[in-house]
């Protein structure tokens, strides 16, 4: 059982991965275009990764539950 | 140049200091590196400093027989670096740092104060290998469950288990006593709250003397964090109102900060207070009841009845998920630092953990090459750790200033696409 609660949790941190990775790409593409706007862009993407990232955690104790 | 000796001279002194270590431990027993992960982060009822263990004031307090136990947890004598006391003290022991009670109890243990081991021969005789207390299965409500025990009079006495992660919510396990101690995680929070008063205090203090200069000493280094989070977190969140909420949205930055740091300095403990579920429960609280109360009517009629959608689409999913999402919002928040914090801790554990699995498997001297690469890994995670503790603190500050946001945000901003910079928030 607690073999397949850990398949669960790699399962949620790739698609976190995968979110937190599109974030962070956009974030260094909008950056390169408009440097000026650094400050900005590096909050939201810092907001927005922790949101991403706050759907994993539910996941990942998801996962403790059931183990 | 001045920089690279230091540096290097650090990186042969824990390379040292970590071997010295390997040939110390794993003397006897098997090395078990996820059980030494999961004490070095847990809160524990005694404060050690490398070699040394500094008892802690207990304050326990018994719901069967209404009995308060107020002592310093040195009265449970203590042996070896484990945090394992010799000794039972109204009932209570301690086990790895932390006091767990003995579910059957003799009448004699629960009054007063014995020793564990039958022979009475001087705890001091104990080497810190020798574990006091055993572990075996058991099953338990149909379930099969690890508990520790000890023996004494040829009778096996079974310890009741520490609370879990989730408090018993979810069916784990709940201690039947309450614990109020003053335990490492406590004195660390004091520790800090005092730091931070004397430097905050100071710093006040300069900008009343500095009134009109350039910022000076201290001041000079507090005066960027503040300013950030003021021009990056309250004033584009909250409006006009950011005057209103910016101290909290400090209080709870620097807090979350000193703590974040605080459990990063090395030989000083390492406490996980950050990374502890309760810390980060409260702190959670603290950031749904400043947002919610101060939740105006426009928020409340979003969460309960949001308007322009069909009532049925409301009663099936929407209400329920609005209110759902009320309660969610604290628990990503309390789950987030704790996870993020934990997790550090534990890898840096693990990481030094290496060392003595290289000596069980392969020998001291492939063990004495691994706390070179074992240093330099634990160099790097804490370098990433210190910028974690940044991006933590800020992040818990900024998501906080974002439900506030939702729920102080006017009526009327909703024609203005404008002043929707940060809407993404929501």
């Amino acid at each position: 059982m607690g073999s397949l609660a850990g398949i669960g949790m790699g399962l949620a941190v790739i698609g976190a991965g995968i979110g937190i990775g599109n974030i962070g790409a956009k974030a260094m593409e909008a950056i390169a275009r408009q440097p000026e706007a650094v400050g900005d862009i590096r909050a939201n993407m810092i907001l927005t990764a922790a949101l991403v990232e706050g759907a994993a955690l539910i996941a990942i104790v998801m996962a403790f539950l059931v183990g | 140049m001045k920089f690279s000796k230091i540096l290097f001279a650090l990186i042969f002194g824990l390379i040292l200091s970590f071997s010295n270590a390997a040939q110390a431990g794993g003397g006897g027993g098997k090395f078990d590196a996820k059980a030494t992960a999961f004490h070095h982060i847990a809160d524990a009822n005694v404060y050690s400093i490398g070699p040394w263990s500094f008892p802690l004031p207990c304050i326990l307090y018994n719901k069967d027989t209404g009995k308060w136990s107020v002592f310093s947890s040195g009265k449970f004598n203590l042996v070896g670096h484990h945090g394992d006391g010799a000794d039972i003290v109204d009932g209570y022991v301690l086990n790895g740092g932390t006091v767990n009670r003995i579910t059957n109890p003799t009448p004699e243990m629960l009054e007063g104060h014995m020793h564990i081991s039958d022979h009475s021969h001087d705890a001091k005789d104990h080497n810190h290998d020798h574990h006091l207390f055993g572990h075996e299965t058991k099953m338990v409500d149909g379930k099969e469950k690890e508990v520790s025990y000890f023996t004494k009079g040829g009778k096996k006495f079974y310890l009741e288990d520490k609370t879990a992660w989730d408090f018993g919510v979810f069916g784990g396990d709940f201690t039947s006593f309450y614990d109020f101690s003053i335990t490492k995680n406590v004195v660390s929070m004091i520790l800090v709250c005092l730091f931070m008063m004397f430097t905050f205090f100071r710093v006040a203090k300069l900008y009343k003397t500095n009134d009109g200069k350039a910022p000076t000493g201290i001041q000079g280094f507090f005066e960027p964090m503040v300013v950030f989070i003021q021009d990056e977190v309250a004033k584009p969140f909250l409006g006009n109102k950011w005057k209103q909420f910016l101290p909290f949205l400090l209080t709870i930055f620097f807090f979350i900060l000193g703590l974040n740091l605080f459990g990063q300095v090395p030989f000083l403990g390492g406490s996980n207070v950050s990374g502890s579920l309760s810390v980060t429960l409260v702190l959670a609280i603290a950031s749904f009841l400043v947002v919610n109360l101060s939740g105006n009517a426009h928020y409340w009629e979003h969460v309960v009845w949001m308007p322009g959608v069909p009532a049925w689409l409301k009663i099936v999913i929407l209400t329920p998920v609005e209110i759902l999402g009320v309660f969610i919002k604290p628990v990503t928040l309390m789950l987030r630092l704790f996870a993020n914090i934990t997790a550090g801790h534990m890898v840096m554990v693990i990481f030094v953990s290496l060392i003595f699995i290289a000596k069980e498997g392969a020998g001291e001297g492939i063990a004495w090459l691994t706390s070179a690469g074992s240093v330099l890994l634990t160099m790097f995670m804490m370098a990433i750790e210190l910028l974690v503790a940044f991006i933590q603190a800020f992040v818990f500050t900024i998501l906080t200033a974002a439900y506030l946001n939702a729920s102080t945000e006017e009526a009327h901003d909703h024609d203005h696409g404008d002043s929707h910079e940060h809407a993404a928030a929501h």
